[in-house]
């Protein structure tokens, strides 16, 4: 894919020392300098990622509830306080996920979705397909510019820089929560397993914000630093861990899927197929016990027999260790080994997120 | 820009040979590799006493961002591996022409340098990949 898209930062990323790297048709930072330190930042002090990429879609009409109903596997009744945000994915009719998202709800007729960057075209495509039937005006926001500043210290570092009317509606927020003064939107959400926020502005103020964050001490962090993070923090990527071939069910996504009462959404009736066969693979973390780099698509074996393969792997900065997700057969025991170049290196099945606000979960 | 040393040979593939005399050479990855590759986090070492033909792929460094393996440069017999590395692989980012050194070759009977690359042709080559 080629990367001649380029977000508003861009000239700020070079500026700043970043190695740039194709992403998803993008022209993105993966580093400046060092991956890790960025990672270490985040999880102890703050740290800022450009997701002006990732495209924010407004929903409106009178019946946006009902259409995201049909369209999300989790349940969009769950939304009752104004501001609130939920995970989903949006399935294809045979379940396969088209996307994972976040929608927060602004107003009876009007909802705001988050969608990935590599996916923006065919959710569109596919949002404008469903949404006459509910009479929803589909707007993707081209306008809009986004940051994450993400860490322990990163909402303390961004409130500062808030106008007086919006700090205080934001230093309140839960977490899961978004607020707008009707011109920046902040969330309370991430991808990194740290506390933070993810701001909306109107394009033309982003490089202003993202100057004054540096200023004020948060570091700019490449994709290299965010895809760790949310490794250990036990997030799926879609395009890796999950996609049009999978449903949610055999992603470690179930506990996103609203199958309860009467919520009618675009592939239940397979993933209602795929619970009650009990054939479903299993999603798991795994810890890699020698010295190693997991990487997706290494192969995995209980005993002799092969088990399932990676689905994101990498070094985790904050165990010293390399771990993964793998998609595994349902009677998978927990120690396997992992084919590596042809040698076979113990793991460990182990529950995830690996890392929670700085804080192992797991014993290395 | 990188630095490249003067009194090294390179490859193609971005190793650097340091001749230490008697038929032994020292083989690293380039100040420009490291760069590319990002914080290393894992080295697989040779064995030693292998017997090694030019182009083996012979170790692997593995950064935060993938694995690359390293081919050897000349035909020879490893008679040293930097077990250091094992436990701090990140040495080869700050100090990749002394510390990060990967392994060392008896050259066989013969071998020599002259097909390696010397330090300005290496440079016009790291160039012409940035292009």
């Amino acid at each position: 894919m080629s990367a001649d898209r380029k977000t508003v930062l861009n000239a700020v990323h070079r500026e700043m020392g970043a190695r740039m790297v194709p992403f998803g048709g993008w022209d993105m930072p993966v580093h400046y300098g060092s991956q890790i330190e960025e990672h270490h930042a985040v999880r102890r002090d703050a740290g800022m990622f450009d997701v002006c990429h990732m495209t924010v879609v407004d929903l409106r009409g009178a019946r946006a509830r009902a259409f995201l109903s049909r369209l999300l596997a989790n349940d969009v009744a769950k939304l009752q306080v104004a501001g609130k945000a939920l995970y989903s994915c949006m399935l294809h009719p045979d379940g396969g996920v088209i996307d994972d998202l976040i929608v927060y709800y602004l107003a009876e007729d009007w909802f705001r979705m988050v969608v990935n960057a590599g996916t923006t075209d065919k959710d569109i495509a596919w949002l404008q397909q469903q949404a006459p039937a509910f009479g929803v005006e589909v707007r993707p926001r081209f306008d809009l510019g986004m940051i994450a500043v993400q860490g322990p210290h990163a909402r303390n570092k961004a409130l500062g820089l808030m106008v007086e009317s919006l700090r205080d509606a934001a230093a309140a927020l839960k977490p899961f929560s978004a607020v707008s003064d009707g011109h920046w939107f902040v969330a309370r959400t991430g991808y990194t397993g740290e506390d933070g926020f993810e701001i909306v502005l109107p394009e033309g103020e982003t490089e202003a914000l993202w100057r004054d964050l540096a200023r004020v001490g948060v570091r700019p962090c490449g994709l290299g630093a965010r895809d760790t993070l949310r490794l250990e923090a036990g997030m799926n990527l879609y395009g890796q861990d999950m996609d049009e071939s999978v449903t949610p069910l055999a992603s470690g996504l179930g506990w996103t899927v609203a199958m309860a009462d009467q919520h009618d959404f675009i592939g239940r009736e397979v993933l209602e197929a795929q619970r009650a066969s009990g054939d479903m693979p299993v999603f798991s973390g795994v810890v890699l016990e020698d010295r190693g780099v997991l990487r997706s698509h290494q192969k995995l074996f209980d005993g002799e027999r092969e088990v399932g393969e990676i689905t994101s792997g990498g070094f985790s900065p904050t165990l010293d260790r390399s771990i993964g997700m793998a998609r595994l057969a349902a009677d998978t025991g927990d120690r396997l080994t992992v084919d590596i170049r042809g040698r076979k290196l113990p793991l460990r099945r182990v529950k995830m997120p690996f890392v929670r606000n700085g804080q192992s979960q797991i014993d290395v | 820009m990188s630095n490249i040393p003067g009194d090294l040979k390179y490859t193609k593939t971005h190793e650097w040979v340091r001749d230490e005399g008697d038929g032994v050479v020292a083989v690293g990855i380039s100040d420009h590799a490291q760069e590319l590759l990002g914080d290393l986090v894992f080295v697989e070492l040779p064995e030693v006493e292998a017997e090694l033909v030019t182009g083996d792929e012979c170790a692997v460094v593995e950064s935060v961002k993938a694995a690359s393996d390293i081919y050897c440069p000349i035909n020879g017999e490893v008679i040293e591996v930097n077990e250091a590395l094992a436990d701090a692989p990140e040495t080869i980012n700050g100090d990749p022409y002394e510390g990060g050194w990967i392994f060392k070759l008896k050259a066989v009977e013969g071998e020599d340098l002259e097909g390696l690359m010397d330090a300005e042709a290496y440079a016009e080559h790291c160039e012409s990949e940035d292009h």
